[in-house]
This record gives structure tokens, sequence and C-alpha cells, in this order.
């Protein structure tokens, strides 16, 4: 912290890699590593002049002259270059930070209820600003004759086509191969719920503790929605429960107690 | 801001529950949820916690002329709000139907109960009265706010000191808090609301239901009592038939909540007094619970660390010594220099370590010979020294490595130290051989 201390008190810049699981609030400036023999007031002609790979600026920055500007406060997390996925080649800054409201962005996928259906198009809630739209076209099979059986009030599991801060967001049920891939309507029993965003991404990441240990206790389905939303289904509605009661109460449970409470449950 | 739509899985999932007598946070159909209530810094100011449903109560005074059929009464005035900040769903300004409906019920609860004397608020008759105003702010939204408000209006009255008046003849003197102690209101009862939700026509009972309870309910019934068991109101909403039985049953539940919570209301009126009293720390900032978010906690792995020290000095006396330190600087070619020789990769060619050796063999001011002259010297050992001792081994560079080699793969990727000691093991090696050589 007494990095974070001296970044207030300074003129709030400093350079990205420095504050990498550093607190970081809206206004600081993060300056990138300038790149050998680039010049700013220079075009970048030749090959030793082009760029390693694009830098990914995740949510909660934007690019200004400087470098990267904070917008959220929360904590700068870095990924390195080349760790898949070709769009971010260059490595990645983020900020974790803990809200609940939801911001859509391109190809998030999320869990959305379906509001009203207008012509052709339903409109869903996920918990956005505004409602998003789907088209009754872009479902797996889906044809002008051949309808997707949509009621209102629904559950729809699909991902951001179209999330434009200017633009009513759009969603599709079927990847760009015209597949669902696990994308659709979700079954009509099971219960929703909302956890914070933070939350959700921990759910989210890689082998994930909660989930591996949560599978050992009885079987379930489970639908994570990047906007907060979880649906669960389990036999009972003990067991639905019970899933519920613990996803909610792991936002403010160390590992240790998450543990005890879980053997406490295998055990009756 | 829309308020978030109840899908149609939440709906029917909710009523299985109900039938099936279970609730989302596990309470019993009669179970209320836990009730918090801490004070502020100032008098008259509280907050109460029913689950997550929170509510501020604010009471303030003023003095104002009285209204003119009521000449000798006090003012009660109650104004519950709901702001974006409880839910979405609220808009900030708008009378919307809930909150009339609200209004109306605390107005009824609370001043035509006739739980605080307004005639003691009058000043001069006719001319001066307090008026008292209750202000709640419904600060987060999960259901039951009619209680949660009903209770924090309590409450707040009854921790609320209005400052002491004297009249003389004409003059009537407002005396500050450090002249005359305040003096608080007259409260004859604590009439408290207790809302009851009613699923299937009445067929299944929830008492304190939730937001989400709420949004699936048929119908309503809130009733108002105090302790004494006297009901101060009564109202029954949604359009449901009810059963005498049921409404019986339903005001007996009242009796036993509303009692528990009066003797929370007054424990908890208690301990403010006594902190207020002892002068240790009271307010918003003391009675929040502490809550850590350990969504972007990382655990660090877990280290034995029972016998590091032993193992450490078994390390330590099993290892080489290490090698002697070069203070001055070396010079490899024009323009680089070296100081020391710590963490030198042995897995060099065959040049570097020829050039160390050259390096050492000047450091300690042997004799120069020249680079020629050596090998001429040491192609004619070679010779001669296979015919004597096939074993010991030639002095050609290419097999040293070889023999090195097993020994050295897999310590590649160990740290400073194990580096270190291949390195020695290969100086005392060269220096094995130059002495052989000197001899010869």
């Amino acid at each position: 912290m007494a990095e974070g201390g001296k970044m207030a008190a300074g003129s709030g810049k400093m350079a990205a890699e420095a504050a990498v699981g550093q607190v970081v609030l809206p206004g600081d400036v993060l300056l990138l590593p300038a790149r050998p023999g680039h010049d700013a007031e220079q075009l970048p002609l030749g090959s030793e002049a082009a760029p390693r790979g694009r830098l990914l600026c995740g949510p909660g920055l934007r690019r200004c002259a400087a470098g990267l500007l904070v917008t959220k406060c929360g904590l700068l997390r870095h990924r390195q270059p080349g760790g898949g996925g070709g769009a971010a080649a260059g490595g990645a800054y983020w900020v974790d930070s803990q809200q609940k409201r939801y911001v859509p962005v391109k190809g998030d996928q999320v869990i959305g209820i379906v509001t009203a259906r207008a012509g052709d198009v339903f409109r869903l809630d996920v918990g956005g600003s505004e409602q998003a739209s789907l088209s009754y076209l872009a479902f797996e099979g889906a044809t002008k004759r051949n309808r997707p059986n949509v009621q209102v009030g629904d559950l729809i599991y699909g991902q951001f086509l179209v999330a434009n801060k200017d633009m009513e967001p759009e969603m599709v049920c079927i990847d760009s191969s015209g597949k669902a891939s696990g994308m659709g309507v979700i079954g009509q029993d099971g219960f929703l719920f909302k956890v914070s965003l933070g939350l959700i991404r921990k759910l989210l990441a890689p082998k994930c503790e909660i989930i591996q240990e949560l599978s050992q206790l009885y079987p379930f389905e489970l639908v994570l929605g990047m906007n907060g939303r979880i649906w669960v289904k389990a036999k009972t509605v003990q067991q639905t429960l019970i899933i519920v009661n613990i996803l909610e109460a792991c936002e403010y449970m160390t590992s240790e107690q998450r543990k005890q409470a879980l053997a406490k449950l295998s055990g009756n | 801001m829309r308020e978030t739509p109840l899908s149609n899985c939440e709906r029917r999932f909710l009523l299985r529950a109900v039938r099936e007598g279970k609730r989302l946070d596990g309470r019993q159909c009669y179970d209320y949820r836990n009730v918090r209530i801490s004070f502020g810094p100032d008098r008259g100011c509280c907050v109460v916690e029913l689950g997550r449903t929170r509510v501020l109560g604010q009471v303030s005074c003023e003095l104002v002329p009285p209204k003119p059929n009521r000449a000798t009464e006090g003012i009660l005035f109650f104004n519950l709000e709901l702001s974006p900040m409880a839910a979405p769903g609220f808009e900030p300004g708008r009378q919307s139907e809930l909150l009339v409906k609200l209004n109306r019920l605390i107005e009824r609860c609370l001043r035509n109960s006739k739980c605080i004397d307004t005639e003691s608020l009058c000043v001069v008759a006719g001319e001066k009265v307090w008026q008292i105003r209750v202000d709640l702010h419904l600060l987060n939204h999960d259901g039951n706010i009619i209680d949660a408000a009903s209770i924090a209006a309590i409450v707040a009255l009854c921790h609320f000191r209005r400052p002491d008046v004297s009249v003389q003849g004409e003059e009537v003197t407002v005396y500050s808090p450090e002249e005359r102690d305040p003096v608080p209101l007259s409260i004859h009862h604590m009439p408290i609301c207790v809302s009851f939700a009613f699923f299937q026509q009445g067929t299944y009972l929830l008492v304190d239901p939730s937001e989400r309870e709420e949004r699936v309910m048929d119908g309503l019934l809130v009733i108002a009592m105090n302790k004494h068991r006297e009901i101060c109101t009564i109202q029954s909403s949604g359009g449901i038939m009810l059963v005498m039985d049921q409404v019986l049953r339903c005001s007996k539940i009242t009796a036993v909540k509303v009692a528990e919570i009066t003797e929370l209301i007054q424990k908890a009126l208690e301990n403010d007094q006594k902190v207020r009293k002892e002068g240790g720390k009271f307010g918003f900032a003391e009675s929040i619970p502490n809550q850590k978010i350990t969504a972007f906690k990382m655990e660090s792995a877990a280290v034995d660390t029972n016998n590091v020290e032993e193992q450490a000095e078994e390390i330590i006396t099993k290892a080489d010594p290490p090698s002697e330190v070069f203070a001055t600087p070396i010079l490899h070619a024009p323009g680089t220099a070296q100081i020391g020789e710590g963490i030198e990769n042995s897995w060099e060619d065959l040049e570097e370590s020829e050039r160390e050796e050259e390096v050492e063999e000047e450091g300690e001011s042997e004799a120069a010979t020249s680079e020629c002259q050596r090998m001429e010297t040491e192609d004619t050992s070679t010779i001669s020294k296979d015919k004597d001792e096939p074993i010991v081994l030639s002095d050609s560079e290419e097999e040293e490595v070889v023999i090195l080699e097993p020994q050295e793969v897999p310590n590649k990727t160990r740290t400073q130290t194990t580096s270190k000691q291949e390195n020695t093991s290969k100086k005392t090696f060269n220096k094995r051989r130059r002495k052989k050589r000197a001899a010869r």
C-alpha cells in the first residue's frame, strides 16, 4: 500500500507494470513501456517499428495520450501475452472491482429474462441500463417457419453480439458456426438468483475451487451468467436452496469457512 | 430504471417451496428475520435492519402555531421515502401507489393509535406547539418495508429528546442542551406492525415475507399491535377471502412477535443510554458488521515451515565451500568488465572455459605462456600419457565435458548456489590439471 500512497500524493502517474496487483483509483494514469525505437511523432514504418502484439484494454481502463486512464477503483490485473487467444497477443490489463450493476460487453455470455415479444425480436432484461434484443432467428435451427418456443418470463442464456454504449445491445444464442453450444432457453425448473460481478468472475475462473467442492456434494445443474445471475437446479427444492445459500455466502467466506460449511453438509 | 422482472422459473420455484414449507433463507413459516437496531450519533436517529431491508429513521422538531381546531395539541408528521438507492425500480420524487399505501399505514399505526401524548407537546395554547417530524428513508429493499418502517419510527421517537422550554408570562424560552437537559417525548405504548403473506387463497401463510415472496404472494395482512395485545391497525390487501380462524391465528402470532420486538427495542435503547452515559463509542460506524469481500482474495500456497532451520543447516553443511571471489574487475574484451564470477553458467562452450582458465592463470601470476605453445604441449602430453595411465584420462576438453554431463544435466535449473558448486568443482578439476602440467 506504500506504493498506492505514493501514487495518490504524486501526480497519479505510474508505470503499468509496477501497479499490477495494487489498488488503482479513477483518474490514475498508467504509463505503458515505450517501445524501443518508437517515436510518437514518427509513423511506424518497416518491420522493426511494428508492435509485437495488440494490448487489450479491459474493463475499468481507457486509452489516453500518456497510456491508460483508470476509470474504476479496484485492483489492477494483468495477463501475460501468449496465454492463448489471438486478440490479446500483447497481453491485457483490467481492473478487478466490486460492483453489482452489469454493463454489457461484447462476447459476454449472460442470462436474460424475456420481458416482451415485439414482432420478430424478443426483449431481454439482462440487468444493464437498457434491455437487449434477441432475434428469433438467432437460435440453432430456427427458420422463418420454425420459431423457437419462448414465452415472456423465460430465461435465455446467450451472448452479446453488439454491446455498444450508444446502441441497443443485441444478443444471439448461436456461435459463429451456427451451433447452440450450450446457449438457448433454460428449462422451466430450477431457481435464479443474483450475486456480485466479482463473485461471478471468481466462479467462472478455470479450476474454481468453489464449484469443484460443491460438485462433490450431489449432482446439480448450474448456469453462470457474466451479468451476475446464476441459475441452479438440483433434484429437490432443499438441495437447490442449499446450493443457492452457499454460493451467496461465498462472497464473504474464506476458503476455510467454506470447507467447514461443506464438510458439515456432506456429513448430514 | 425498470424493475427487474420476475422470471417464470423463480415464480414456480417459490410457490413449490412454499407448498413444501421451505423458504429461501432457511426460515420456517412463522419465523421473523433478524432485527438489528443501531443508533446514530445524534438523538432521534436510528437504522433498523430487518434481514437485508434497512430503514433509516430521523426525528426532528420545530415550534409552530397549532391547527385551529386542535389548539392544545402538538403536531405529528410522518414521511416515508422510497429512493432508487433501495431498489432500482423506485423513482425519486414520485408518489407511487405503494408509497402512498405505506405512508397511510404508518400514520394510522402511529398517529391514530395515540401512542404519543400530543397534548404534552403544547407550549402556549393556540400559539405555539411542537411539531414532531419523523422522516423514514428506505436504504435497501428486501421485502416487508412496513414492518421495518414502523419499528424505525417508534425507535426513533423513543430515542428522541426535544429541547426544554419554559414559559414566563408572554415569554417563551427554548433552552439549548447545555443549559438544560433535553426532555424525552411521552410515549404511551409502542405499536409495531407484523405482515403476513398468503398463498393459494390463504392456504399457506408466511410471516415477514421477503421481496421475492412478496412478488408471488396472493394477499397481505398487516396487523399493528402493542405489547398489551391491543390491536392498533389491521389491514388486508390483495383481495383474498380469509377464514376467521386464519385471522385469529395471525393475531396470536402478532402478539408473540410484538412482545419479542418490544423487548429488543427496550434492550437496544438501554444499551445506547448506558454507552452514552459512560462516554463510550456510539454511532452507526460502531454497529456495522465487519464483512470482508473474499472474491478477489488469492490464497498463498501452504508451506511447511516446521523444520526449516534444520533443513537449511543440513544443506549448508553438505554444500561445498563457495568459490573465491575476485574483487578486482576482469576484462573479457575491450569495453566489457566483470567483477567476481557469481552466477556464471558452467554450461559454456569450450572457448569460454578456456578463457576463464587463462584469466585465472593471469590472476595467479603464473608464467604466461602463449596459447599455441600450450596447445602443443597438451597435444604431446595426451599422446605420452595415453600409454602410461589410460584411465586417469587425457586432458582433451571434449572429454572433460562428457564426464561432467550425467551429473549436470538434472542440475541445469537449480539455483545460484548449485551453479556455484559446479563452478568450483570444475575449477578444482582445472587446477589439478594445471598442477599436473607444471609438474611435467
